[in-house]
């Protein structure tokens, strides 16, 4: 059981290895991810937020939406550990 | 084959992804599967971070905030702010998902008396 | 039963970091604007004081600080916060979240006014967050029987 779990792993890694061909190289200041619509967050939050820190500006003005939506979801696990341990008090 | 070990950072999160994958299907107790699950959720929030790093980049908070002088904003200074607001989320999500596990763990264990997972099984039949 | 170990030594230092740590957290919630920090960050410190108190004492003693009735309503309240600054938005005529409406009832600027209505929103979250650590940390301790004193 074991050993079949140990060469699905195996094979899973050299998958994921063979798939890393084309991904871009460490610290690439023009990778896909880093210019689309992150430098417009970095440029206009000082003048439209008046907030340095661009992780909250983005969080909580830019995307707030999905932060509530974040909080509605640890709210549903909070309620979810309580219907499923307290038992009634008899 | 240059190109695979090239990209050294990537081995470090395919390993990190393996021995949490290798915990979740590889071992019988039900509270070790659950930690795999943590690891293998830990490598994935390390991968995503790391897209955003840049070369000579400091961190994504624009200097100068405090006082009235904005100077010129170059986005190329500043680490990528994005994975960094994405995986704020995943990691919450990571939190959420424990709780409740470890909840329907305790479930498990008022009704079998036991967590092992074979054990369990042989007690459903 | 696992014995409760009484420990003068933890439960003096315990007695003496607490206040500190929480005055860490709600200064890691309101310098969110500056530092790397926010609400989510400053709520898990909180509630971690909350779980040393419990740790270093019994959990009685420490329910008897916070009761888990004000603890669920804590957890409802962070959101009401939340949603409520965004209703106030939508009632002065822009749309759901969108902050610079809140400059007409605040004596500030539009500007300003979305960096309050940050800071407004980090509040109930750091809120809600303090409440839902200590709340699943409460019923996985204590396996649903909250009256026996455990740990």
């Amino acid at each position: 059981m074991k050993l079949l779990a140990l060469i699905a792993v195996l094979m899973t890694g050299a998958l994921l290895l063979y798939g890393t061909i084309d991904m871009p190289d460490w610290g690439d200041p023009h990778s896909p991810a880093s210019i689309h619509v992150s430098p417009r967050y970095i440029e206009k939050t000082m003048e439209e937020t008046a907030v340095p820190n661009v992780v909250t500006s983005v969080l909580a003005d830019y995307r707030s939406y999905d932060t509530l939506g974040e909080t509605v979801v640890i709210f549903t696990a909070a309620m979810a550990c309580i219907l499923l341990i307290r038992r009634p008090r008899t | 084959m240059e190109l695979i070990i090239s990209k050294y950072n990537y081995w470090v999160y395919i390993i990190l992804m393996m021995i949490g994958f290798y915990a979740m299907i590889g071992k019988r107790n039900l509270v070790k599967k659950l930690v795999g699950m943590n690891i293998f959720q830990t490598a994935i929030i390390l991968y995503f971070v790391s897209t955003g790093a840049k070369r000579g980049a400091s961190i994504p908070i624009v200097e100068g905030g405090h006082g009235e002088a904005i100077h010129a904003i170059h986005a190329a200074h500043y680490v990528n702010p994005l994975p960094h607001v994405l995986m704020l989320t995943a990691i919450v999500v990571m939190v959420s998902t424990f709780g409740v596990a470890l909840a329907l763990i305790i479930m498990l264990y008022r009704r079998y008396n036991t967590l092992e997972e074979d054990e369990i099984l042989e007690l459903r039949k | 039963m696992i014995a409760h170990l009484e420990d003068v030594i933890i439960q003096t230092v315990c007695r003496i970091l607490i206040p500190f740590i929480q005055v860490y957290g709600l200064y890691v919630i309101a310098h969110g604007h500056h530092s790397p920090g926010g609400g989510f960050q400053g709520g898990v410190i909180l509630g971690a004081s909350f779980i040393l108190l419990c740790v270093a004492y019994d959990i009685n003693e420490a329910k008897r600080r916070l009761n888990e009735k004000l603890n669920t309503m804590f957890c409802s309240l962070g959101l009401i916060i939340y949603s409520g600054i965004g209703f106030v938005c939508l009632v002065l005529g822009g749309n759901y979240l969108n902050y610079s409406r809140l400059g007409h009832i605040l004596p500030v600027d539009s500007v300003s006014a979305r960096s309050l209505g940050i800071l407004g929103i980090e509040i109930g979250v750091g809120i809600t967050v303090m409440a839902v650590m200590i709340s699943i940390f409460l019923d996985l301790v204590s396996r649903g029987k909250h009256e026996e004193g455990l740990e």
